[in-house]
C-alpha cells in the first residue's frame, strides 16, 4: 500500500514529462516539415564547416 | 550588418521534390551574399529566406532561378501569420493533453475495476478528478466555444450533446466521488474527449495540407512589376504597391500585374485566363491591356490605370461573392445527423432520468443512470465516422495528384450529376503546343532547337519541349541575338540563320514561327492549344458515372466547333462570366447538382456557384481559389476519379453512420436498465472508434 505513495507520483511525473517533451518539439517546429525530415538524412552538408 | 536589419519572407517553389533539391536550394541560395539563411519545408514546398533589406524581389528570384528552381513570394509582404495552421497546432496540444490524460485516469480506473475499495478507491477517484477536470476544461474548450455559438444562434450541433454530457458527466462524478460512491466516469469523459478531439484535428489537418498545396500553386500572388521612375531607372514594385499612373515595363513572357494603356511598344496579348479566348490579341499604344493576361511578344510600357482591388477583375470578384452565398448554405453530412442526433440523446436521457425516478429509484441513482446514457450515445464513434474516412480518401486523392479543400467538397462532390466543362486551359492544355515537328525535315531539327533554346518568349519555349521531346539534339551555333518582337538570330556554319514571326502573310492569326536559313525561309512550325490526352476518356467515363458534361466557353464557335464535335459534345460558346453564372443558376433551380470544371478568372464566378468545382493546376489564381479541388498534370482522368472517390467515401461514412447507430441500438438499453458501468462504457466507446477507423481504412489504395 504504501508503495503507492511513490509509484503514482512516478508514474503521472513520467507521463507529464512525455507530455512536456512533446509540446517542446511541437513549439520548435520539429513537426511542420515530416516528409522533409525523412529526407534530410541524404543531404549531405558540405558547406557547413565553413560557417558560423 | 546586423541580424536584426534582416528580412524573413517565404517563398512558394513547387519543384521540389527530392533531397538533392533541399541540398541544393539551402546550400546553393546562401552562396549569394545577400541572402543569410534558407531553410527548405519539403511537406509545404516552401522555401524560408532571411534577406538584406536592400535585395529586390528579382534578384531573389534569379538567385531562385540560378538554381534552377521557380519560385513565387507568398503574402503581400514579410511575415504573414497563418491563423488557420495555428488552429490545427492548438488543436494537437489539445488531443495530446487528453491523450495524456486518458491514459493516466485509465491506469487509475482499472485498479478501480480489478477491485480496490475503501479509501484507496476514494483516493485514486480523487486523483483522476485532479487530472479530468483541468483536462476537460483545456481540451473541451474547442467544443465548448462551438457549442455555445451554435445556442446562441438558436441552432444546435454535433458539439451540444457533447458538451452537456461531458459537463453533466463529470460534476456527477463529483459528487460520486465526494460521497464515497462506487462509479466515476472521469475516464470516460476524458476518453470521450480524445477520440473527438482526435477527429477534429484529422479535419483540420486535411484542410492545412491542401492549402499549402494550393499556396504553392498560385503563381501571380505576390507578383509586381518593373516601374520606370520619373529619373529613368527602373525599381521593382510589389503587385499590391502599384498605383495610377506608373509606368510599368512588362517584358515578353511576364504576366501583367494591374490594368493599363499601352504608352510604348507592340505585341501580341494571351488573353485565355482572362476571357477563354484562345487566339492571342494584337495590341498597338492606347490599347487596353488587363491584369492577369501574358504578354506574348516584344516588352511593353504600360501605364497604369488601375491596380489592385479596382481592375476588371474586382467585377469578377463581386459575381462571385455573390455566387459564393449559395455554396455557404451547404449544410455538412455530420450536421445533419446532428440535428436528428442531438434532440433524441437529450430525449432519451431525459426519459432514463423519468422513468428511474417513477419507478422509485431515488434523484441520485436515477442521475446516475441518465448521465450513463449520456455517455454512451455521446457521438464518439459518429465524431469519427466522417473525418476518418475523409482524410483517408483526400490522402490518396492527393497521391493522384489532385487537392482537395476540404471535407464539405468531398460531400459536395458525391453528389453531383451534371457536369460544365470550361474549354480553353481545361479540356485543352491552355499552352501553345508546337503540332506536326515529326514532319519537319531532320537537317532543321537540330537547328530550330539550337535557336529555340536561346530565347524565353512562350512559343520557343514550346518549341524546346516539343523537339526535346523527340530526342533532337542541338546544332551548334554562335553569335546568338534576339530582337525583340522578331525572333532569334545567329550563325551557323558560317550562314545566318533566324527564327522568328513568319513573313507570310497568307497564315493569318495563326499561331506560327518561320526558320530561315540565309535568308531562305525553309521550314514554318505552326502551334495550336491541344486537347488533353484523355479528355475523350474522360468525358467518356464521366457519362458512365451518369454525369453529363456540356461546354461553356468564353470563346468564338468556330474555335470551340472542333473540340466539341471530337468529344461529342454539346456546347454554349461566346459566354460571360455572368452567363455562366446564370446558366449554372438555372440547372440548380431544377434541382440538378453541377460539378463545374473550369480554369480562367472568367470561370471564377462559375466555379463559386457550383455545387461542387475543380479546377487544373494550371488555372488562374482566381479559379484555384474558387475550385474546391484541384488536379495537376495534363490528364484530364483524375476529375473521374475524384468523382469516383468521393462516391465511395460518401458508401463509407454511411457505412460508419450505419456502425454507429447500430451499437447505439445496443448499447443504449443496457445504459437504460442500469447495466452500464463505467467499464463497460469504455470498452464500448474505443471498440465503437476503432471499428469505424478501421472501416474508414479500407479506402486506402481504392485507386489504382
Amino acid at each position: 500500500m504504501n508503495g503507492l505513495i511513490f509509484l503514482i507520483p512516478i508514474a503521472l511525473g513520467l507521463g507529464l514529462l512525455g507530455l512536456a517533451a512533446f509540446f517542446w518539439s511541437l513549439r520548435r517546429g520539429q513537426f511542420d516539415d515530416l516528409d522533409g525530415a525523412a529526407l534530410r538524412i541524404f543531404v549531405e552538408e558540405e558547406e557547413e564547416s565553413g560557417k558560423p | 550588418m546586423s541580424a536584426a536589419a534582416l528580412i524573413e519572407r517565404d517563398f512558394a517553389v513547387p519543384d521540389i521534390r527530392c533531397a538533392g533539391c533541399i541540398a541544393k536550394l539551402e546550400q546553393g541560395l546562401v552562396r549569394d551574399k545577400r541572402i543569410a539563411a534558407a531553410r527548405v519545408n519539403f511537406t509545404e514546398k516552401r522555401v524560408h529566406l532571411s534577406y538584406m533589406p536592400d535585395t529586390d524581389m528579382p534578384d531573389l528570384i534569379g538567385a531562385f532561378s540560378n538554381l534552377g528552381f521557380e519560385a513565387h513570394p507568398i503574402g503581400d509582404g514579410p511575415g504573414d501569420a497563418d491563423a488557420e495552421a495555428e488552429t490545427s497546432r492548438e488543436l494537437l496540444r489539445a488531443v495530446a493533453v487528453s491523450g495524456f490524460a486518458m491514459m493516466n485516469i485509465m491506469l487509475l480506473s482499472v485498479s478501480v475495476w480489478s477491485g480496490a475499495a475503501g479509501a484507496t478507491r476514494d483516493l485514486f477517484h480523487w486523483l483522476s478528478a485532479a487530472i479530468a477536470l483541468p483536462t476537460v476544461a483545456y481540451a473541451g474548450r474547442p467544443f465548448f466555444r462551438s457549442a455555445w455559438r451554435a445556442l446562441r444562434h438558436g441552432g444546435t450541433n454535433m458539439d451540444v450533446p457533447i458538451s452537456i454530457g461531458v459537463a453533466l458527466v463529470c460534476a456527477i462524478s463529483l459528487y460520486e466521488t465526494a460521497t464515497s460512491g462506487p462509479h466515476a466516469y472521469f475516464d470516460g469523459a476524458a476518453m470521450l474527449l480524445f477520440f473527438l478531439l482526435c477527429g477534429r484535428w484529422l479535419d483540420s489537418v486535411m484542410r492545412d495540407r491542401a492549402r499549402g498545396g494550393v499556396t504553392a500553386l498560385l503563381r501571380n500572388m505576390g507578383t509586381g512589376a518593373m516601374v520606370v521612375g520619373d529619373d529613368g531607372r527602373t525599381r521593382w514594385v510589389d503587385a499590391t504597391a502599384l498605383e495610377p499612373a506608373m509606368t510599368m515595363l512588362v517584358a515578353a513572357g511576364e504576366r501583367l500585374a494591374a490594368d493599363g494603356v499601352v504608352v510604348g511598344g507592340e505585341s501580341q496579348i494571351d488573353l485565355s485566363l482572362l476571357t477563354g479566348e484562345s487566339a492571342p490579341q494584337r495590341v498597338h499604344p492606347d490599347d487596353r491591356v488587363h491584369a492577369g493576361t501574358l504578354n506574348l511578344d516584344a516588352p511593353i510600357r504600360v501605364r497604369v490605370t488601375a491596380a489592385g482591388a479596382d481592375t476588371a477583375i474586382a467585377d469578377i470578384a463581386r459575381l462571385m461573392g455573390e455566387a459564393a452565398q449559395g455554396k455557404s448554405r451547404y449544410v455538412r453530412i455530420a450536421d445533419r445527423a446532428a440535428r436528428l442526433y442531438a434532440p433524441a440523446v437529450h430525449c432519451l436521457a431525459l426519459m432514463a432520468f423519468a422513468g428511474w425516478m417513477i419507478a422509485g429509484a431515488g434523484w441520485h441513482h436515477s442521475l446516475l443512470i441518465a448521465a450513463a446514457v449520456l455517455i454512451i450515445t455521446c457521438p464518439c464513434a459518429l465524431g469519427l465516422a466522417v473525418p476518418a474516412a475523409q482524410i483517408v480518401a483526400a490522402g490518396e486523392l492527393m497521391r493522384a495528384g489532385v487537392l482537395i479543400k476540404d471535407g464539405s467538397a468531398l460531400e459536395r462532390l458525391a453528389e453531383v450529376d451534371r457536369t460544365f466543362v470550361d474549354k480553353t486551359g481545361t479540356l485543352t492544355l491552355g499552352r501553345p503546343e508546337a503540332i506536326d515537328l515529326d514532319r519537319l525535315d531532320n537537317g532543321v531539327k537540330p537547328l530550330a532547337l539550337a535557336l529555340a533554346q536561346a530565347s524565353r518568349h512562350p512559343l520557343s519555349e514550346a518549341l524546346t519541349r516539343g523537339l526535346q521531346a523527340l530526342d533532337v539534339r542541338p546544332a551548334e551555333v554562335t553569335s546568338i541575338r534576339e530582337t525583340p518582337g522578331f525572333g532569334v538570330e545567329a550563325r551557323c556554319a558560317g550562314v545566318v540563320v533566324t527564327l522568328g514571326r513568319p513573313q507570310r502573310a497568307d497564315l493569318g492569326d495563326a499561331l506560327a514561327t518561320e526558320l530561315t536559313v540565309d535568308g531562305r525561309p525553309v521550314a514554318t512550325i505552326r502551334f495550336a492549344d491541344r486537347l488533353r490526352p484523355d479528355a475523350a476518356e474522360a468525358i467518356h467515363a464521366l457519362r458512365g458515372e451518369s454525369i453529363d458534361a456540356m461546354i461553356l466557353s468564353g470563346d468564338r464557335a468556330d474555335a470551340v466547333a472542333p473540340v466539341a464535335r471530337k468529344l461529342g459534345l454539346t456546347a454554349q460558346t461566346g459566354m460571360s462570366p455572368q452567363q455562366k453564372l446564370e446558366a449554372i443558376e438555372r440547372q440548380s433551380a431544377l434541382g440538378r447538382k453541377v460539378l463545374m470544371i473550369g480554369d480562367g478568372l472568367n470561370d471564377g464566378p462559375a466555379l463559386a456557384a457550383g455545387h461542387a468545382s475543380m479546377a487544373p493546376g494550371s488555372a488562374s489564381d482566381v479559379g484555384k481559389n474558387a475550385a474546391d479541388c484541384i488536379f495537376l498534370g495534363d490528364r484530364m482522368m483524375p476529375v473521374v476519379q475524384t468523382v469516383r472517390m468521393a462516391r465511395r467515401t460518401q458508401a463509407i461514412v454511411r457505412q460508419n453512420f450505419i456502425l454507429a447507430i447500430g451499437y447505439n441500438i445496443v448499447a443504449v438499453p443496457l445504459a437504460f436498465l442500469g447495466f452500464v458501468t463505467p467499464l463497460v462504457a469504455a470498452i464500448a466507446m474505443s471498440g465503437s472508434s476503432l471499428i469505424v477507423v478501421g472501416n474508414a481504412l479500407r479506402l486506402k489504395r481504392a485507386i489504382r
